[in-house]
């Protein structure tokens, strides 16, 4: 059991009396890259904000690194540092670069900042950016710079919402490089939301499929493609799922 | 009836005011120290209630414009009444306030400033400002990105340490509520008149005593006051411009 980072006990969130996700029982492992897919309004924004603990469920509970937690006012800060979600959107402060990827270690009073967020830079190939104003990025550069201040802190889980949505092909390359490189070179979890079959098929080593807020399959990425089990999962490795 | 007569609406020689004029010029440039010790009070009345609405209005500006609460609207619509209140109502209350016979003067606490003091000059105007600063924070802190705080958490930040970046965000509108909240108080009359009292020497602003010498026909003081004042006013506008235009840059 020790080498599970996430286990979901019956979990279910709701808005306003309208339930948005229901996950029974979920279980991530240290290391694994999760991709999870499923047509938009599916609840896979919502399940990482509560793998994040940014938002309390409305019933279940979710452990983390082997303890479980209710309310996300439990979680003590330096459990709740381990884990940095990037989001769909992402907002940067406005100022330098440098600064936006600066800002993970400095609330953290780390030394070595600039080292440690040039080697970032470097990795992510922004290095030349480093002094340009945030609101001078373009869409790619924005989400790279997103991507960047979550691995600087070196997280043990990284939880990404469309790290990729409406990128050109370079910027996907890049971003896709960057996260299978962090998996493999720093054992950091992954879970991945898409709503892109080839980008799960690419870098996911196992694939849940969420369809109206319910966790419909999870299995090795291999099977779920060549051989899924249920019939929505059929419908979406076909491309027949309209979303 | 020769051209010497020719008047001004209000009845004052058009000669004597040019008089005046060259009079204030000369005031202002010898440093006239009647002159100075106004202009000195006027600062440091304004500038220390400022301070202390600062210390008020931002934090409540912030709390204002990031937390939702039962009555919040209630508390924004005061908030905008105190925007715009009357300096001279706000002089009435300080007056009834700290009045011998008033509500707190009959205590005799020995914190509490007395009538026709630059301290109660200086409460009159923190009450005035205070509302302004908080108002232009508010707006100022709801312009930021609602996105940011909980991206800003998911990277680590503690509650206070997001609310500090979300400030920072907002720091052109809360600099530019800071200066106009300046501006508003320094050129002031109504409150400072009737909780100061334009006592010569020790109460003795900018614009009481505009009022004051205009009233006895000593227009080149007055002048040279108002001189001042718009001066002030002018850097006041121009260095709101500068930091907006930064903000841009």
């Amino acid at each position: 059991m020790a080498d599970l980072i996430y286990q979901v006990d019956s979990l279910v969130k709701s808005y306003n009396g309208r339930q948005v996700l229901s996950v029974p029982a979920l279980e991530v492992q240290r290391g694994e890259i999760l991709g999870l897919v499923g047509p938009s309004g599916a609840g896979k924004s919502t399940f990482l904000r509560l793998l994040n603990f940014l938002e309390a469920p409305s019933a279940g509970r979710i452990a983390f690194a082997g303890r479980w937690f209710g309310q996300p006012d439990t979680l003590p800060l330096a459990l709740r540092r381990r884990a940095v979600l990037v989001f769909q959107r992402p907002v940067l402060l406005s100022g330098s670069v440098f600064d936006n990827v600066a800002y993970g270690l400095r609330i953290r009073g780390c030394r070595n900042v600039r080292s440690t967020v040039e080697a970032v830079l470097a990795r992510i190939g922004l290095l030349h950016l480093k002094r340009a104003a945030s609101h001078t990025l373009s869409g790619g550069e924005l989400q790279r710079v997103a991507l960047a201040r979550a691995l600087v802190v070196e997280p043990e889980v990284l939880l990404l919402d469309e790290p990729t949505a409406n990128l050109d092909p370079a910027h996907v390359r890049a971003i896709e490089a960057m996260i299978m490189e962090t998996n493999q070179a720093a054992g950091t979890t992954v879970v991945i939301v898409t709503h892109n079959v080839f980008q799960a098929r690419r870098l996911a080593q196992r694939v849940g499929l969420l369809v109206g807020g319910r966790l419909v399959e999870v299995a090795p990425a291999q099977e779920f493609f060549e051989s899924p089990q249920t019939e929505e999962a059929c419908a979406f490795v076909r491309g027949d799922m309209i979303y | 009836m020769g051209p010497a007569f020719l008047l001004c609406a209000e009845g004052v020689p058009l000669q004597a005011l040019t008089s005046a004029l060259r009079q204030a010029l000369h005031l202002l440039s010898s440093g006239d120290p009647a002159l100075l010790e106004i202009v000195l009070l006027s600062l440091r009345v304004s500038v220390t209630a400022i301070a202390f609405a600062a210390l008020v209005g931002i934090p409540l500006g912030c709390w204002l414009g990031l937390k939702r609460f039962v009555g919040r609207r209630l508390v924004v619509a005061l908030l905008y009444t105190g925007m715009g209140f009357p300096p001279v109502v706000v002089g009435l209350f300080v007056y009834l306030l700290l009045s011998r016979n008033g509500i707190l003067g009959p205590l005799n606490w020995p914190w509490l400033p007395r009538l026709f003091t630059p301290a109660a000059m200086i409460i009159a105007q923190v009450i005035i400002a205070t509302p302004l600063i908080s108002g232009f924070t508010m707006a100022a802190v709801m312009g930021v990105d609602p996105n940011l705080r909980l991206q800003l958490t998911s990277l680590g930040a503690l509650p206070w340490q997001a609310t500090w970046a979300i400030l920072r965000e907002a720091r052109v509108g809360v600099i530019v509520s800071i200066v106009a909240g300046f501006g508003s108080v320094v050129s002031e009359v109504g409150a400072v008149m009737l909780v100061g009292g334009n006592i010569e020497g020790s109460t003795r602003v900018m614009t009481t005593a505009i009022v004051l010498e205009t009233g006895k026909g000593n227009f080149d003081l007055a002048l040279a006051m108002g001189m001042i004042l718009l001066a002030l006013t002018f850097m006041v506008n121009f260095v709101v411009l500068r930091v907006q235009g930064k903000a841009f840059d």
